[in-house]
């Protein structure tokens, strides 16, 4: 660009002022750029601090009504106006608890096998098949689970359960019936599929980052494969694979509909994760149409702002790990 | 996912304003959604207006009509006269319905099972939960119930339907009173979350056990199998369009005001326990009157030649009487040029 500029200034004449003129003109549009590139950044932020106040504002009647009592209180009864996020709070973590605990290993171990013992042959159709479920709407996951999962989980997983591990003293009230088909676990096994593709895809693509120089180094003192995958590839990737769960969790975390569909919505805690419960984002997808402005409305928002600190600690914890990764590499 | 549901919300706005200028705006109860949507379609054939109506829950057109997004706000849950006085609204009963309690049982068919209201209180309370229970045997003594859990289905939105089950439920059972009440979203102890009336008719159909309560057009609809039930004069009655016609035939409307009537546990040996009126909601001094008159006209066809629609729908058109009340209210208290 500065040379067509020098270029069309020497072939205007060597009158100095268009010369200086040419030159001026790319540092112009070179400040524009500057600036849109800085102003489209700056919205980012804007909209960031915007949401956050406008969602505080919305719920302050709610947290200054019931206090710090808000966070720990499971009660949600809008002919009474009393409520509290405790339910919907602990429903949102459970579920994602539990799709982690299934998507992580199993996606880690996907991706294994696609990189280091996948005939090259299935390689390619396979890593296809989990970017296309990467990229099923939710929608579609929920309707999946609601229709083929759930009765498959009332019929014969919950009954299962309940007859083996809710057998176990002390532990067995965990996994208590009625088998309903609906409820906290049917929730979290479906986000566990939903976020699936997310961490394998990602853990494979940084799985081909591993220069081959250091397997190969490895193999060749002796190391099976899965010494290979536990002492050279996770070691070599863990910042990226961090980078993958996070974004599977933060999926997890807000997932909306297909949540909805098959976790029950009860606005209650229960010891057992075969019960029905509910999640942030399922309480206001349900409620938030109809509710009266005022305090329900307010907790509804406030809910909304929990969700936001969650997503925001989640993102800083990974931040932080982040940095003592790169600390210690 | 907040940004998801706002953009939802934004969405459901954006649908309410961009509605083109023939049409008449409403939004509300689902309940009635059936009956409104056919006689939209017959309007529309005579007149050539459409209406757009939205069936998002009557807490939802409670607050939209309040907002003044649209033309009309569509309940099940009347607003009391002191509320509407406030606010400005008028208020009138466009149709009357039953709900009835829907449930999925192998082998049992519509008609089978009979239940009452304490027992039913029972249910949603969460203190009876195994269909092979004393309290429901008592009362089928020739169907064979199995020793299944009950899946309690109930609404998880703000509903006009929720209403006036829980309504029945509070005056039928002294521990529903105390404990839940009445309202348009309760606090419910047990049972599973669905939105909506075909959501409700939805999840009952999958889930093997599972019982819940809608509108008969969408028990009907779906195919779903319904129960008998115990009214108050103890009389086993079907939910049958005699039997809501019997229980409304009991409604003083001239005597109510706004409107503010709730049919539910009504006396007499053929009514049904659950039957529900459901109410159109319009400003007094709308902010476009020409949009208010359209609405007047569409629902003066309803009531004047919708009658029989209504009947093949199973709900129940209004009295004469009570639509010359309607009118007398409309010309009396909405501006109109």
């Amino acid at each position: 660009m500065t040379a067509t500029a020098l270029e069309n200034a020497q072939g205007a004449g060597s009158v100095p002022m268009d010369r200086s003129r040419a030159l001026g003109r790319p540092k112009l549009s070179d400040n524009g750029f500057r600036w849109m590139t800085f102003l489209s950044a700056s919205l980012v932020l804007i909209l960031l601090v915007g949401v956050a106040i406008s969602l505080f504002i919305g719920s302050w009647p709610a947290f200054r009504t019931f206090g710090f009592g808000f966070f720990f209180s499971d009660a949600w009864s809008p002919p009474k106006e009393r409520f509290g996020a405790a339910a919907a709070i602990y429903g949102t973590l459970v579920t994602s608890i539990i799709a982690m605990l299934i998507a992580v290993p199993v996606g880690m171990g996907i991706a294994v096998f696609l990189t280091e013992l996948c005939p090259p042959l299935l390689r390619r159709p396979i890593g296809v098949a989990i970017e296309l479920l990467a990229g099923i709407p939710s929608i579609i996951y929920g309707i999946w689970g609601v229709y083929y999962f759930r009765p498959v989980m009332q019929a014969y997983i919950q009954p299962f359960i309940m007859g083996t591990l809710g057998a176990i003293p002390g532990v067995g009230a965990l996994f208590a019936g009625p088998p309903l088909g609906y409820g906290v676990l049917t929730a979290g096994l479906v986000l566990a599929v939903m976020i699936l593709p997310f961490i394998t895809a990602i853990s494979r693509d940084v799985f081909e980052t591993v220069p081959n120089v250091l397997k190969e180094a490895a193999y060749g003192v002796g190391a099976t494969t899965f010494e290979v995958v536990g002492n050279v590839v996770i070691p070599y990737t863990r910042v990226g694979i961090i980078g993958g769960v996070m974004l599977g969790l933060g999926r997890a975390l807000g997932e909306t509909m297909a949540v909805t569909f098959v976790i029950g919505n009860a606005t209650k805690i229960s010891t057992s994760i075969l019960a029905q419960g509910t999640t942030i984002s399922a309480m206001i997808a349900n409620q938030f149409a109809d509710a009266d402005p005022g305090l329900f409305t307010s907790s509804l928002l406030a809910l909304g702002f929990i969700l936001f600190i969650i997503t925001f600690i989640v993102l800083a914890l990974a931040r932080w790990m982040l940095s003592r990764l790169e600390v210690k590499a | 996912m907040l940004i998801r549901s706002l953009m939802s919300a934004a969405i459901v706005a954006a649908g309410v304003s961009y509605a083109w200028a023939g049409d008449i705006s409403g939004a509300g109860a689902t309940f009635p959604f059936p009956i409104y949507a056919k006689w939209a379609d017959a309007y529309k054939t005579e007149t050539g207006n459409g209406l757009n109506y939205q069936s998002i829950g009557s807490g939802a057109g409670i607050k939209q009509i309040k907002a003044k997004t649209v033309t009309f706000g569509a309940t099940d849950a009347p607003l009391k006269a002191d509320d509407l006085a406030a606010s400005g609204l008028e208020q009138w009963p466009m149709v009357m319905g039953g709900i009835v309690p829907v449930v999925n049982l192998t082998g049992v068919k519509s008609g089978d099972l009979v239940i009452d209201g304490p027992t039913l209180a029972k249910i949603y309370l969460g203190t009876i939960t195994n269909w092979n229970d004393p309290a429901i045997k008592a009362l089928n003594a020739k169907v064979a119930l199995p020793d299944l859990a009950i899946a309690v289905i109930h609404r998880a939105d703000g509903s006009g339907t929720t209403f006036n089950f829980t309504d029945y439920l509070s005056k039928v059972s002294p521990d529903w009173q105390s404990k839940i009440g009445e309202s348009t979203s309760v606090e419910w102890p047990v049972g599973i979350g669905a939105k909506g009336n075909d959501g409700v008719a939805n999840n009952v159909a999958g889930t093997n056990g599972a019982i819940g309560y809608v509108e008969y057009a969408y028990a009907k609809q779906n195919k779903l199998t319904y129960a008998d039930m115990v009214n108050k004069d103890g009389k086993t009655v079907a939910p049958t369009i005699e039997a809501f016609q019997a229980a409304a035939a009991n409604a003083d409307w001239a005597k109510a005001p706004g409107f503010y009537l709730i049919l539910s546990d009504q006396a007499g040996a053929n009514s049904w326990p659950m039957t529900a009126a459901t109410f159109i909601l319009m400003y007094k001094k709308p902010v476009d009157v020409t949009a208010s008159n359209e609405a007047l006209k569409f629902f003066t066809y309803c009531y004047d030649k919708g009658a029989d629609q209504a009947k093949q729908l199973d709900y129940i058109p209004m009295p004469d009487n009570v639509i010359a009340m309607v009118k007398k209210a409309w010309a009396a208290d909405i501006v109109q040029k």
